[in-house]
């Protein structure tokens, strides 16, 4: 039987790691992610889980031994955020090359300078290309929702490429949230059992992980890895279809929300969904057709699937919290503009880049970007491409 | 050799052919130097053993036999260690025959 509990979104990661109970946790702490390895270090002295915690000297050594343990064929996990993520930033990649069904709990946060701890997506934006899946998640429910699925969707045998979890630093990581926990027993069958693909614990194969390779292979190998990815799409769905049968809440690529009759549409991921989801209740029963998308797969991104449902709006604005200096846009818009090129029927698009360093957007804000975008609809005319929300100007 | 293009190789980077490296015959990257092995000045110490990073110092029981011009990169570092005043490995000028090394 499920049960409800009031969690915070790191004590949400603890409770489906205490379910899942990998082989191997490694894992440092830092803000605002501490709490999910303080949670696991505690069920692991209380006897509630069996697999090995390791606490190493430094971020780049707890994604190393994720990597050598996941090599030797063990179920493996981490959790950090921020500067943590970026100081495994070559292990992440290796991670991926290696084909290692890592999972990862990441509470976004800034990055540094100027040092701040509260959230932002700049920490998981900047390891977009590191060759993980990016599910990011709105709320404390979601958060476990797609940890669980995580495993799956990393573990299958097509797919077997490490997966990243986002939940926002404070945002959710702190915020208490009246959560669904899933019976331990339905959670560990729907997972299901780990069987690893060379592991080097099986001493009856002699064989070599990470060898180097030269200009005549490297190039193959590269192609070898992105075919997982790309093989993940179905994966993901199936994952999430089935997640819903078995629990009650499915999950897809992206959430579209009052989007039927919408005109005029706002796309943004994670807990800033959740404001921008009242807001739009707000503006609806004003008469305003609006409606918002909320990306919840960033990697692989749904290009196809996305530019479908926002091809028929007169008027779309992308909200980014992480910025790419010097680039044509912030990372979710370049994906959305560049995924909408093909289609002759498109909508105008704008850029607000929003909430760095866990600067709040609220309902109001919303408003004014729908007052914009009814400018846009109404003139055909975009003045500015890119714009700031919420920043002393 | 025919070279496996990625759909043919294995996920992940893994080589099951391990121990592979021996078809790989690093004595061809030698330009200019080689060791020679003086077998009467040999104490049989196995320093050049220990320190080749090539494995290419040829035993037999507890004696050093000679290098394995196979594997030998002409680094030096044998030479270099060797204990005695009088070194048992002295590098040597190499004619190089490059036509001769790529045959192999
Ligand atoms: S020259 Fe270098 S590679 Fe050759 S035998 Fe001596 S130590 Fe080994
Ligand atoms: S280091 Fe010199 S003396 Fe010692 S075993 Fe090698 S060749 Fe002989």
């Amino acid at each position: 039987m499920s049960t409800q509990k009031i969690l915070n979104g790191n004590q949400t990661i603890a409770e489906a790691v205490r379910q899942i109970d990998p082989d191997v946790m490694a894992a440092y702490p830092i803000t605002p992610s501490t709490a999910i390895v303080e949670t696991i270090a505690k069920f692991k002295a209380d006897g509630l889980i069996s697999g090995e915690f390791v606490c190493p000297e430094s971020e780049h050594s707890a994604m190393s031994v994720c990597i050598g343990a996941a090599s030797a064929g063990g179920r493996v996990m981490t959790a950090t955020a921020s500067q943590g993520l970026a100081l495994m930033w070559e292990m992440l990649y290796i991670a991926a090359g290696l084909r290692l069904p890592i999972i990862a709990a990441i509470a976004n946060r800034s990055l540094s300078a100027p040092i701040n701890i509260h959230g932002d997506h700049s920490d998981t934006m900047g390891a977009r290309d590191s060759g993980w899946i990016q599910i990011y998640s709105e709320g404390c429910q979601e958060a476990y929702d797609n940890f669980l699925q995580a495993f799956r969707i990393a573990e299958h045998l097509d797919v077997r490429t490490p997966v990243l979890v986002g939940l926002d630093g404070f945002i959710i990581s702190h915020s208490m949230e009246v959560i669904t926990v899933e019976d331990d027993d339905e959670v560990k069958k729907f997972v299901g059992e780990y069987k690893p693909v060379y592991p080097l614990l099986d001493t009856s194969r002699k064989m070599t992980v990470g060898p180097i390779d030269f200009t005549d292979y490297y190039f193959e190998h590269k192609r070898n890895q992105i075919e997982g990815i790309e093989n993940s799409p179905p994966v993901i769905e199936a994952v999430g279809k089935e997640f819903g049968q078995k629990f009650g809440r499915e999950y897809g690529f992206f959430e579209e929300y009052r989007m039927d009759d919408a005109e005029i549409c706002i796309v943004v991921m994670s807990s800033a969904a959740g404001t921008c989801k009242d807001a739009i209740d707000e503006m609806r029963s004003e008469g305003k057709r609006i409606g918002l998308v909320k990306p919840r797969v960033f990697r692989p991104f749904p290009h196809h699937k996305i530019a479908d449902v926002l091809k028929k709006q007169k008027a779309v604005a992308v909200l980014d919290r992480s910025s790419s200096p010097g680039a044509f846009g912030a990372p979710l818009f370049t994906e959305i503009r560049s995924a909408l090129y093909d289609y002759t029927e498109r909508p105008k698009i704008v850029n607000y880049v929003y909430g760095l360093g866990g600067r709040d957007i609220k309902v109001e804000h919303f408003k004014e970007v729908a007052l914009k975008l009814e400018k846009i609809a109404d003139t055909g005319k975009v003045e500015e491409i890119y714009g700031y929300i919420n920043l002393r100007e | 050799m025919k070279k496996e293009n990625w759909k043919e190789l294995t996920i992940g980077t893994i080589n099951l052919d391990a121990g592979n490296s021996v078809k790989n015959l690093t004595g061809t990257w030698r330009s200019g130097k080689k060791p020679e092995f003086i077998e009467g000045n040999c104490i049989h110490c196995f320093f050049c053993w220990l320190y080749c990073p090539h494995f290419a110092i040829l035993v037999e029981g507890d004696k050093v036999k000679g290098i394995n011009y196979d594997y030998c990169t002409g680094c030096g570092i044998c030479s270099v260690e060797c204990p005695p005043k009088e070194k048992a490995i002295v590098m040597v000028k190499e004619e190089i025959k490059l036509i001769e090394r790529s045959a192999k």
